[in-house]
């Protein structure tokens, strides 16, 4: 049956050419090339340069100012996904349409625009100047635009698991008398956590390798605001290639670490979507 | 009973003011920030900014790129999901996985990769050379770069919807003996069309607006090989701000577009 199937249609053979060839030049190629190059270099040289205490405050910057951004997003995006599936109001549909505006905007842009905002001069940056917090130039700064570039992945991964959701449940443990509190998290949380996760995964992963919104805001301090996708730019504006691909390295298997993570929960998550067991 | 309803109800506007409050400050705040300092200095200088020499120059080669990266993405995104949706075979997972990778790949490291594969110090750049091609710090690079950063965008859109549409109006067609292109002209394609169009716009915007994979693959050339967003970060190093808003500006409005586009396909998507 299902040999005969895959005959019936045609052009298999052309689009799996097609797709393996543009995959080939596109992605597999040169990522390939990143590792021949390290292959070239010393082991004890790769770690000599990821061990600089200057590489290694930027990979704590890097790692906390992600991590702190992703899990206020992950609180954000639930309780967005939540306003817009469960209630109705004015401007809802703006809001919806709002949420994937970080996707649609220029990174550079998003960055200048923050910078001006937060500033000291800047509407945001002079009020909280009032009570000493400087948000530019500093990791706070890092943490908004990393905040920015992270909201729509939560948000967009809890949605459409919350509109699947069966109500019957809820009402169920409603008469029973439990509290919205309760039924929020024995009942609704654990059918969206699988999502919850993946969301914070995908914007976690995206924020630790962010440069274009961070670049402006960040100051770029060694050790205080300089994160790792800044050292690689700086090593390679002094051309030093070894430097760079050491660093780029590290940051690679540690962002296929996470995509695995992913991968790992979103194949939970699908099942649930689709209403197998769970 | 009456009681808890009273409760929820602010519950419910508690979160609702939650939410409108935190995108307005993350999100519109932001915008109207690009357009009031883009006008700053009145209308004159920003049309002078957006007409200057470089911008326009920026913003040719910004279009030419976006337009060879989301051509190659759209037949790439076509065929992978032609293949991936209508056929079983094995290392299918690993095939979706290769294809998502660019996504979680930093843009200073998909610069990196290119760099490392065409430059100077790769094993085929006296090859390329003999050739007389210019890859890195040239258009071909930016281009690359750009489809790299863009790959899964289109296949993404397409791959749910043509699983969801199933093989068997496909399997029908070619029994009654209509031929590959025909089939996906006919059968498949007025079913994937708004999730085509809207992955070729998110392809476009994201295109149009990247920056650190340009940025390491460019080598800052002006007027030569800058794009948009390279141009607005040296117009803004340079400490000219109107200027730099100015082409934002530009983007932005490019980024609303896109926002819009998504809202209407949407809206097609769940009348169908």
């Amino acid at each position: 049956m299902n040999k005969a199937k895959k005959k019936v249609i045609p052009g298999f053979g052309l689009s799996m050419g097609v797709t393996l060839a543009i995959l080939s030049l596109i992605v597999v190629i040169p990522l390939a090339s990143l590792v021949l190059f390290t292959a070239q270099m010393d082991f004890s040289e790769i770690i000599e340069v990821i061990t600089r205490k200057r590489v290694l405050a930027s990979f704590y910057v890097s790692f906390i100012t992600a991590v702190i951004a992703s899990l206020i997003n992950a609180v954000m995006g639930v309780i967005l996904a939540w306003v817009l599936v469960r209630y109705d109001f004015p401007f809802k549909r703006l809001l919806d349409g709002m949420i994937e505006l970080p996707f649609a905007l220029p990174t550079a842009v998003a960055g200048i625009a923050l910078i001006a905002l937060t500033a000291d001069t800047g509407a945001i940056g002079s009020f909280f100047g009032q009570f000493g917090i400087k948000i530019a130039y500093t990791r706070i700064g890092i943490t908004v635009a990393l905040i920015f570039i992270g909201i729509p992945f939560v948000v967009r991964s809890v949605q459409p698991v919350l509109e699947k959701l069966d109500y019957s449940y809820e009402e169920a443990a409603g008469v029973l008398g439990a509290s919205k509190v309760k039924i929020f998290w024995k009942i609704i949380f654990p059918e969206i956590r699988p999502a919850v996760f993946t969301g914070f995964g995908l914007a976690f992963g995206r924020c630790i390798g962010e440069y274009g919104s961070v670049v402006f805001i960040a100051g770029n301090m060694p050790y205080e605001t300089e994160i790792t996708p800044l050292i690689i730019m700086s090593e390679l504006q002094e051309y030093d290639y070894t430097s760079a691909t050491a660093i780029a390295l590290v940051m690679l298997l540690f962002s296929f670490a996470v995509l695995f993570a992913v991968n790992m929960i979103q194949a939970r998550s699908t099942k649930i979507l689709k209403g197998g067991n769970k | 009973m009456q009681k808890n309803k009273k409760s929820s109800t602010a519950v419910k506007w508690l979160l609702i003011s939650v939410c409108l409050v935190f995108v307005f400050f993350m999100l519109i705040l932001p915008l109207i920030t690009v357009i009031t300092e883009a006008l700053r200095s009145g209308w004159e200088t920003y049309q002078k900014a957006i007409t200057d020499e470089y911008t326009l120059k920026a913003a040719g080669l910004t279009i030419e790129a976006t337009v060879f990266a989301v051509l190659i993405n759209t037949v790439f995104g076509v065929f992978a999901s032609w293949a991936i949706s209508k056929f079983h075979f094995k290392g299918k997972k690993l095939l979706t996985t290769l294809i998502d990778i660019p996504v979680t790949v930093s843009p200073i490291i998909a610069g990196l990769i290119f760099l490392l594969t065409f430059g100077r110090q790769s094993p085929i750049y006296p090859w390329l050379q003999d050739l007389g091609l210019q890859v890195v710090f040239a258009i071909p690079g930016i281009i690359l770069a750009t489809v790299f950063v863009t790959f899964p965008f289109i296949s993404r859109e397409l791959i749910p919807v043509m699983e969801a549409q199933g093989t068997e109006e496909e399997e029908a067609a070619a029994l009654m003996g209509a031929g590959g292109f025909a089939i996906f002209r006919k059968v498949t394609f007025p079913h994937i069309k708004w999730a085509l169009l809207y992955g070729i716009v998110l392809c476009t915007a994201r295109a149009m607006g990247e920056f650190g994979a340009v940025s390491v693959i460019s080598g800052h050339l002006r007027g030569k090989t800058n794009t948009l967003p390279l141009h607005v970060e040296i117009l803004f190093n340079e400490f000219q701000y109107v200027p730099a808003f100015a082409v934002s500006s530009l983007l932005v409005i490019m980024a609303l577009i896109v926002l819009i586009i998504r809202s209407v396909v949407e809206y097609r998507g769940k009348k169908t």
